[in-house]
Formats: structure tokens, sequence, C-alpha cells
């Protein structure tokens, strides 16, 4: 019986700060048992080795912030049957699009001394703004066990189980006090995807939204709650603008409470 | 190679194994080196620009984000900066668990390159997942003792990349006596495992290569330095953090686009673990002093390649240290301190796993950041880096070309550089082409 070919996988990044495929060597259980499965083809923070595409699964963390990643994105689609995006960089174009809410050349001018040579574009925006993408995860960083379940379904060809719903739900499951009813803590957990475990109200603290907008979020309405405990309507835009502060619920959010 | 055979180019588009992208070009031109560049291609991202307008209390999980290797030094310098500009000190416990999550990320970032991206370059592997398959007992050791530090993290942070629970002013909640208890047993593992991991390192084979580097890192009076200290140097340096700026400045340079951090008067310098080992040995516990000592080490070093032992031997401290404040850890009523914002400026200056990270803010009264800057290891050391380029090829050029270009992609791999970090602040880019 001939013995079936391991799936290569591949790892590219755009604008992001790696941690989102750190992830996969933090998985330091399972790593070599998920290398025995799968050809790591093209994964350069961990190895020099460089196979060709095509590829079976391609991750992608980051942005689309110049031309060049523009055209770059475009040849990874090319040679990658699944494209996965993993993190909020990739997913919503991360802290990195606050520049979508400025004025990029004003940016450049403070933060370099020779702004002629900065070659970037206006907006950070997210890979499936550019190409296909065949499946999402959402984080900032994203979650351990988000990843190994989309690379265990890829591997067994089921589809993965990423559940939409929302921080409040996980919290329950944690048996965590709601921050926002007992202790009157600013929380956005009631409009951000699960996916963390519910982690900061467990360490007493509000969600700050690193999974980005559930499903149908009400931002309106947790707004209006956020400003009767007495969160100004700045402080209401900047926790709206940060890590996907262009998932386009966020956005509009954001935009609402504008002064 | 050009047609008249005189001039070539080594050249490694895409630089493997380290954080964040780069590639190396150097040029030799009738057998001497002409030019060499560490090019960043990572785009960069302008955080010193987006944090103004951002309340101070938001710096630690923003600047996090410049860096998933090594987020806790990015929130100590940021909280450090910003305790330092509203007029407040932590101390006691909250210092003490500050410390536990530092070590924390030393171990998870020096196992992380010792194990999986350094030793590969001396045993002959394009990969730690490569190297696993002929040895995979060393693999696990590595992975196991980098999950020790990932486990601290979690503990104490939340999480291992971008850590929750770290505040301007302490933490949103600290971990009882319980909970850290249980953390003991694994450390006890980890020191062991750090101390095979020194005698192992010490035994692979060093090229003969050494720099006199101005070394600069933190001192402490009692402590290796970690959050606090100040700069000192072995070159007469020694200076309050505040005073970082008037001693350092980033200038341009002719062969490229970026502009290189140089101490004013005296050039480049070097930040890191050799830094760090040279300036402070005497600060290391009796075991990490005796177990450098056994593999080699003087009380300084200044081949790169020996960087690979002298992590090691921080991990080792770091293991050790953290199973100091765990057996002694007595939790604060509470978790952080109150603040006020004011009107004011800050520093912050604390010992990433690859060198000083500094932060400057000017706030507001309000507390809302009005300036930032941002000064990450790598862009410090990276004309150190080239330096060193200049100075190893030359004696090497007898070796074919793909064994000179690996040679100096290990070279670079010393520095175990992250250029994600540097990027956003390198000022430097590549002319589009």
């Amino acid at each position: 019986m001939a013995v079936p070919r391991r799936p290569k996988l591949a790892v590219f990044k755009f604008a992001s700060c790696d941690g989102c495929q750190l992830s996969l060597l933090d998985c330091e259980d399972e790593l070599l048992a998920v290398a025995g499965r799968v050809e790591i083809a093209n994964f350069l923070e961990a190895s020099r080795a460089v196979a060709k595409g095509p590829y079976d699964m391609t991750l992608v963390e980051g942005s689309i912030t110049t031309a060049h990643d523009a055209e770059r994105i475009r040849e990874v689609r090319s040679v990658s049957r699944l494209l996965v995006t993993i993190g909020a960089c990739a997913t919503a174009g991360g802290i990195q699009a606050l520049r979508n809410f400025g004025d990029v050349r004003e940016f450049i001018a403070t933060v370099y001394a020779t702004p002629e040579y900065i070659d970037t574009l206006e907006t950070s925006t997210p890979i499936a703004q550019h190409v296909k993408v065949d499946l999402e995860l959402r984080g900032c960083p994203v979650s351990k066990a988000q990843l190994l379940e989309a690379l265990g379904a890829v591997l067994h060809g089921r589809k993965p189980n990423l559940p939409t719903y929302s921080v409040c739900v996980e919290c329950k499951r944690r048996g965590t006090p709601c921050l926002m009813v007992a202790g009157g803590t600013p929380c956005l957990g009631p409009v951000t995807q699960s996916g963390c475990g519910a982690l900061c109200p467990a360490y007493t603290r509000g969600c700050y939204g690193c999974f980005g907008p559930a499903e149908s979020p009400n931002t309106a309405s947790l707004g209006r709650l956020w400003q009767q405990l007495g969160v100004s309507r700045p402080d209401l835009v900047r926790a709206f603008r940060t890590f996907n502060a262009h998932a386009p619920a966020f956005q509009a959010a954001s935009q609402a409470h504008e002064p | 190679m050009s047609p008249s055979g005189r001039t070539k180019s080594l050249s490694v588009p895409a630089l493997a194994r380290v954080e964040g992208e780069g590639g190396l070009y150097v040029k030799l031109k009738h057998g001497a080196v002409s030019e060499v560049r560490l090019q960043i291609y990572e785009p960069p991202r302008f955080f010193e620009a987006f944090l103004r307008g951002r309340r101070f209390s938001e710096a630690p999980d923003i600047t996090a984000r410049i860096c998933g290797i090594c987020p806790v030094a990015y929130q100590m310098s940021a909280a450090h900066a910003m305790e330092d500009a509203l007029g407040v000190k932590v101390e006691g416990p909250l210092r003490e668990l500050r410390r536990l999550l530092y070590c924390g990320e030393w171990i998870e970032s020096h196992a992380l390159h010792v194990y999986l991206l350094h030793a590969p370059d001396f045993l002959g592997y394009e990969s730690g997942i490569h190297m696993a398959r002929d040895h995979a007992e060393l693999v696990q050791r590595g992975l196991r003792l980098k999950k020790i530090g990932n486990q601290l993290m979690t503990l104490v942070g939340g999480r291992e990349i971008h850590p929750v629970s770290v505040c301007v002013g302490g933490f949103y909640r600290v971990p009882s006596r319980e909970e850290l208890r249980p953390l003991a047993e694994s450390l006890r593992w980890a020191r062991d495992a750090a101390l095979d991991t020194v005698r192992w390192t010490a035994g692979f084979e060093f090229p003969d290569f050494e720099s006199d580097y101005e070394f600069v890192a933190l001192r402490h009076e009692r402590e290796y330095p970690m959050n606090e200290g100040r700069l000192v140097s072995n070159k007469g340096l020694d200076i309050a953090i505040s005073e970082y700026t008037e001693h350092f400045r980033e200038e341009q340079v002719p062969h490229s686009n970026a502009l290189h951090s140089v101490r004013k008067g005296h050039g480049c310098y070097l930040v890191g673990p050799l830094a760090r080992y040279g300036l402070n040995f005497d600060r290391l516990t009796p075991l990490a002093q005796q177990a450098a000592r056994e593999a080699g080490l003087q009380p300084v070093c200044r081949n790169p390649f020996q960087s690979i032992v002298v992590r090691s031997v921080e991990a080792l401290y770091a293991c050790e240290e953290a199973l100091r404040i765990v057996e002694s850890w007595d939790p604060p009523a509470r978790p952080a301190l109150e603040l006020t914002p004011r009107e004011g400026v800050g520093h912050g200056c604390t010992e990433a796993p690859r060198g000083i990270l500094y932060h400057r803010y000017r706030l507001d009264s309000e507390g809302l950041i009005r300036e930032a800057t941002i000064i990450p290891p790598t862009s410090q050391n990276q004309k150190t880096i080239e330096n060193d380029l200049w100075r190893f090829v030359p004696g090497r050029l007898e070796l074919a070309q793909p064994e000179l270009t690996l040679r100096c992609e290990q070279l670079v791999r010393n520095y175990d550089p992250c250029i994600s970090c540097a990027t956003h602040f390198l000022k430097l880019t590549l002319d589009s082409q």
C-alpha cells in the first residue's frame, strides 16, 4: 500500500509581531507530533529548509501595509490549496490599522527622519480584503487550542469547531462572576468573539476585545451601558479602536462614539 | 559572480530562524569586503505615532504588540516609564512578581533560541525540528524547559503571548500562594535542565572570533538586572536611565537607509546576554557562576558564537531566581498602586532577553500620551552585527560560497535578532526596488 503523502504546511508573515506563528512553536507538547504529520515546507521563523509550493495548507500571519505585500499575498494564494489567516493582524488589520483613522504621511514624519524612503500604503488591511481566505482564526494572539483544532480538522478533512458566540458564554462556563454586573467594570465581553477562554475577566479585568467582534454584536447597547458606568465617549472610541479597530463592527462602533 | 571573477556577493534574501523578516547582503571586491547590509524589509507599523492620544494605562498592552517574542519586556519598560512619569514606584511583592514574570520570558525566549533556533547551526541541521529526528531527547528537554517559562508567564500574566494581567502600577490580579506553589517542582526540574543545557552547549565548536565590544547593560546594586538599575558599560558609561538620550543617538550611515544607534563619542555598542553577563557576572547566583566557569567561560565573554552558552547560563539563573520568588511568595493585599494622572515625562529601561529596551513618554495633565519614543535592543545591536560581519568575512574567503554564506547567517543568529521589534523604530527601510 502506498504511503500517503504528508500534507505540506507553509507559514507566511506580513506586518505583525510574530506572536501568532510563535503560538505554533509554543505548542511544546504537540509540536513534534504535528511536525511528524505534516511536511513543514516553509516556516522561516523555525527553519532554513524551504520547499517550493504548492502547499496544502498555508498559515498567514500579519496584515497588508505595502504595495509589495499586496502583490506577495496574491503569489502566496496562488500556491496554496487552503489559506488560513491567523490572528488579529491577518483577520482585521491589527493594531497597525490605527493608521486607517489618521494621516499616514503625518505618522511617517513622526517616526522616520527620512520619510521619502518609506514605502507604505495609507491603510493596513486584512488578508481577506486582498485574496480569498478559506478559514480565519481570530485573536491577538490566536488561541493555541484553536490553532491545533484547525490543523487537526484540515488533516482529518472535517470542519473545524470555531464558535462565533461572545466571551460572555465562556465566562459563564468558567464560572467567573460578571465583572460588569457585579463590579461595574467596563467589559467588551458581550460584543467580543470567544476563543481566549474568557481570560481577562478571570484576572478581574474587563475584556479588551482581542478576538474582535462576535456574531451580531450590539455595540450601541454596550456603549450606553459603558457610559452609564462613567466611561467617556473618547475612552469608548479608544476601547473599540485597538487590535481589531478595522473589523467592520468595531470600526462602526468607534466612529459612532466619536465626539 | 562578475565576469572578471573579482567581485562576488553573498546574499541571504530571507534570514531564517530569526524573529521577523530580514536579509543579509555582503559584497566582496578584489578579495575584500566592500559592503555589508543587514537588510530589514519588515514593514513599519508606526507605534510611536499612534500611541499619541492614548491613555497612559494603555501603553503596556499596545506596546506588547510590537513583539510576540518578548511582550513582557515591552510591558515592563512601558509600565516603569509611566510610573516614573506619575511619580510612583512599585516595590515589595509586586516588584517580585514582575521579576517572576520576566524570569518566565527569559526562560521561554532563551530556551527557544538555544534549542530551536541556534543549536541547529552548531549541529548542522536546518531547524530544531530536523534536529529532533536525531536528537529527540535533547529537543524534548528544550521544549519542556521552554514550556516551563511559558507556564510561569501563563500563571502570572494569564497567557504567554501578550499577557493580560500587567498594568501600570502592578497587576490586575496577583496569584495566591497555593497557585504558585506547584511551580516549584517544575522549576527545580528546569534548573537541572538548564544546568545540563550549559554543559551541552559548552561542548559545541566555536569559531575563533572575538570583538572588543562596548557592552551596555543595566546594573543593579544587588541583583542580576531585569527591571531596574543604572546603565553602565565596560568603557566608562555609568548613567541614570533618564539620561539615555543624552548619551545615545541614532545616526544615518552612507551604505544603507538605516539609522544605527551609537553611544555619542564612542560608536557602536552591544546589548543582550553577552553584555549583561560581562557587566554583571558577580550578580549571578553561585551555581550559575560555577556552571559558567565549568563551561570554560571567563567572567567576560567576547566571542559572539559563545552567546549560546551565556544564554544557557542566564536561563539557569532565571530558573533559580524564579524558584526563589515562588518559594518566598507572600501576596500583597492589593494587586496594584492607585494612580493619579499628571503632566510629566517618564523613562523606562529594562532588560529584554535580547538586551536593553528603552521607553520614554510625555504625558499631559489628563494622562494622555503626547510623545512616545521606543528603542528596542535589536536596533541598538544592528551596527555591531554589521561591524562583526566586516571583520568575520575576510579571514574566511577560502570557504566555498554556500559555506561562507551559512557562516555569515550564523553570525547574525548569534545576536538572536528580533527584527519585528527593530523595524518599527529602526528608521530603516530599503529603497523599494
